[in-house]
């Protein structure tokens, strides 16, 4: 089966002044459809690098990176662009809904970069809404839901297009530990219906949730445990 | 390939979502967006409103030029300064000035060109039918005087040379004094009295715009418009003599005048200058005193276009000015929303925004400052000319593309000064925009 990530012997640097820092340092990954990965490592190991470079929003300076099949490390702006729309969903720790939009068109955002008719995208919007509980609040602004709730959105948000892999950094790191676990479940039922999901997280317990850990230092592969 | 992506924009509807994004974050700061926009509201409106009125000033000036006749040089009796009086005796004066039966003679017999001319001699009057009186100019003139003029005869007709060879007691009276002689009647076939003189009336001259009537009253008075009641020169001559003395009440001073107004019409438009050049030469050289004055409508005609001229120019400056004042605005409010919203900017792009997707929201956003500025501007502008027209009786013309041209003009520089702020919000990093504030 086509891996749906494939890392190969990948890097990352970035200028700093004079020198350079390297973020990634030759990793390499492999992660197969329907798999639920935590990403855990101290500060500053790389984390949210890596996921920026599997959401397809930074290239890698050097290494190959497949999704799906494709490699992507050729491709200009508009087709990454592409890529993140139809087939990525981020969710991010701090929410990141568009503050002038209720809960309906923030659903449909994706889908309207996508051209969808608005018939449709409200559609999908409504049951995805529905699926995340929030079949009450669509016409809702951000600044009237809880944390909670917003993430939710978040999440309903990352599924409008049907993506074949959702990611995930922190997601519940500004949540209190009983709407975090809400969150939580929510991700145990989209992997349990075949959806593939890769989160960074600080929190042990959390990362326990997985079904596999990858551990990263100094932007290397520490360890990689499937249960 | 550009077009490929903005057709397929509009015909998923694309194009008309981005607008109503653009209109709501614009509406989101209302007050912000007002103020931006005031710059170009202001711009427009005034250039619009100063153009209806200059436009409306020269076309008054220039109709009552047209009405003198381009073709035509007209010569004026002048009262010479006082000090050049010629006195007879202490208190006895007999003021002698102005233009002479000679003149017309000379004009014509030396300078080639000269096709018509047309003397006219004005006497002040009161003018009688039964009770009712007008306070008058009787002009003594020629048949031709209507065509010369462009002074056409609404009702009846005007004298012919029959009646001039026979110095018949016929009259056309002016618009306004037929009126006021003849309230209840119309006055063709009834007889007015001027003096001791009864005058038929043949026919009523057409009214005069208002701005030519002035133009006719600096030949004689500074009074109010006076209306003219138009005899034969050779009835005048008769009648008042070959001279016209003028007695002033409560002194001894007394004026000859042969002919108060002489109009000259040349064969070409192109000989006008020179042959008015020749006339002004000749007038010199045969009247010692400054006792005429010489107007040339054709001068005056171009004077009025170069006037204009620098006036339309004068306001394009403005306008670009004020235009690019309004544009500055517009793209430094449209900098500081790019800012405000880098971060949004960040999600749209890790949603699947395209650069020019990004670029297309924030153009909108400046098309529409820019044009709803633009559009209160004309809208502004157009209704001025009116409360102008309304409150201080001016003429004012709202040409019919000035406000298509104001509004176009202006939804351009949304573009202008909207494509750097939209390009920035393009060419920013996504990961970093997600990672501001
Ligand atoms: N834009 C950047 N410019 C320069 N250095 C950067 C940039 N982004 C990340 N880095 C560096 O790369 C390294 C990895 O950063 P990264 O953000 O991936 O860490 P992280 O594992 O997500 O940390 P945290 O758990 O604190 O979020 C750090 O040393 C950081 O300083
Ligand atoms: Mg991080």
């Amino acid at each position: 089966m086509t891996p749906i990530v494939q890392l190969d012997d990948v890097r990352r640097s970035y200028q700093m002044g004079g020198e350079t820092v390297q973020a990634l340092r030759g990793l390499s990954l492999s992660i197969q459809p329907g798999e639920y990965v935590a990403i855990m490592g101290p500060s500053g190991c790389g984390k949210s690098t890596l996921l920026n470079l599997l959401g397809c929003l930074d290239r890698p300076s050097s290494g190959r990176y497949l999704l799906g099949g494709d490699d992507i490390s050729a491709l200009d702006d508009d087709s990454l662009s592409e890529i993140r729309g139809r087939r990525l969903g981020f969710i991010f720790q701090s929410y990141n809904l568009i503050q002038q939009l209720n809960v309906l068109e923030n659903i449909e955002v994706p889908l309207f970069y996508q051209g969808r008719p608005e018939a449709e995208a409200r559609e999908i919007a409504i049951q995805l809404a529905i699926r995340v509980g929030l079949e009450r609040r669509l016409d809702h602004r951000p600044f009237e839901l809880s944390g909670g709730q917003q993430q939710r959105v978040a999440i309903a948000r990352a599924l409008a297009s049907d993506p074949i892999l959702l990611l995930a950094d922190e997601a519940t790191g500004n949540l209190d530990s009983s709407s975090g676990r809400e969150i939580l479940d929510l991700f145990d039922e989209l992997n349990a219906a075949g959806k593939t999901l890769v989160m960074v997280t600080h929190d042990p317990n959390t990362g326990e949730r997985a079904k596999r850990l990858v551990r990263l230092r100094d932007g290397v592969l520490e360890s990689d445990v499937r249960k | 390939m550009k077009a490929s992506v903005l057709t397929h924009s509009i015909r998923s509807g694309k194009f008309r979502r981005a607008i109503r994004l653009g209109l709501r974050s614009l509406w989101l700061h209302r007050l912000r967006s007002l103020l931006t926009v005031l710059g170009i509201v202001f711009g427009v409106c005034s250039v619009i409103a100063m153009l209806a009125i200059g436009e409306g000033a020269s076309y008054e000036a220039q109709e009552a030029l047209k009405k003198l006749g381009s073709q035509n040089i007209i010569l004026r009796s002048v009262k010479p300064p006082e000090e050049q009086k010629v006195s007879n005796n202490q208190n006895n004066y007999v003021l002698d000035y102005g233009l002479k039966y000679e003149d017309i003679a000379r004009i014509q017999a030396t300078i080639p060109g000269v096709t018509t001319i047309v003397p006219a001699r004005v006497m002040r009057e009161y003018v009688w039918n039964i009770t009712w009186r007008v306070d008058a100019e009787v002009v003594g003139t020629v048949p031709w005087y209507p065509t010369m003029r462009n002074h056409r005869v609404a009702q009846g007709r005007f004298f012919t040379d029959t009646d001039q060879r026979f110095a018949e007691n016929v009259c056309v009276l002016g618009d306004r004094m037929a009126q006021t002689l003849f309230p209840l009647e119309s006055p063709v076939g009834k007889t007015v009295r001027v003096g001791q003189q009864y005058y038929r009336v043949i026919g009523i001259m057409e009214a005069l715009s208002t701005a030519s009537k002035d133009e006719v009253m600096q030949s004689t008075s500074t009074q109010p418009a006076v209306d003219r009641m138009f005899i034969p020169l050779e009835t005048a001559k008769r009648r008042y003599g070959e001279v016209l003395f003028k007695r002033r009440s409560g002194s001894f001073e007394q004026e000859r005048v042969a002919l108060h107004e002489v109009t000259v019409k040349v064969d070409r438009t192109e000989r006008v200058v020179p042959v008015a050049l020749a006339i002004k030469d000749l007038m010199e050289r045969n009247h010692k005193k400054k006792d005429y004055d010489v107007v040339v409508p054709l001068e005056q005609l171009k004077q009025a276009e170069r006037t204009k001229q620098i006036f339309n120019i004068v306001l394009g400056s403005i306008a670009a000015i004020s235009l690019v004042v309004g544009g500055i605005g517009i793209m430094n409010i449209m900098l500081a929303t790019v800012t405000e919203r880098t971060r949004e900017i960040g999600i749209r792009r890790a949603l699947g925004a395209k650069r020019n997707d990004i670029v297309t929201q924030f153009l909108i956003e400046a098309v529409i400052l820019s044009g709803a500025g633009g559009a209160l501007g004309v809208l502004l502008g157009i209704s001025i000319p009116f409360i102008v027209t309304a409150t201080a009786g001016m003429k004012t013309i709202v040409t019919v593309w000035s406000p298509f041209a104001a509004f176009t003009i202006s939804a351009l520089v949304g573009v202008v000064f909207g494509l750097y702020p939209a390009f920035r919000a393009a060419r920013m990093d996504p990961v970093e925009a997600l990672r501001h504030e």
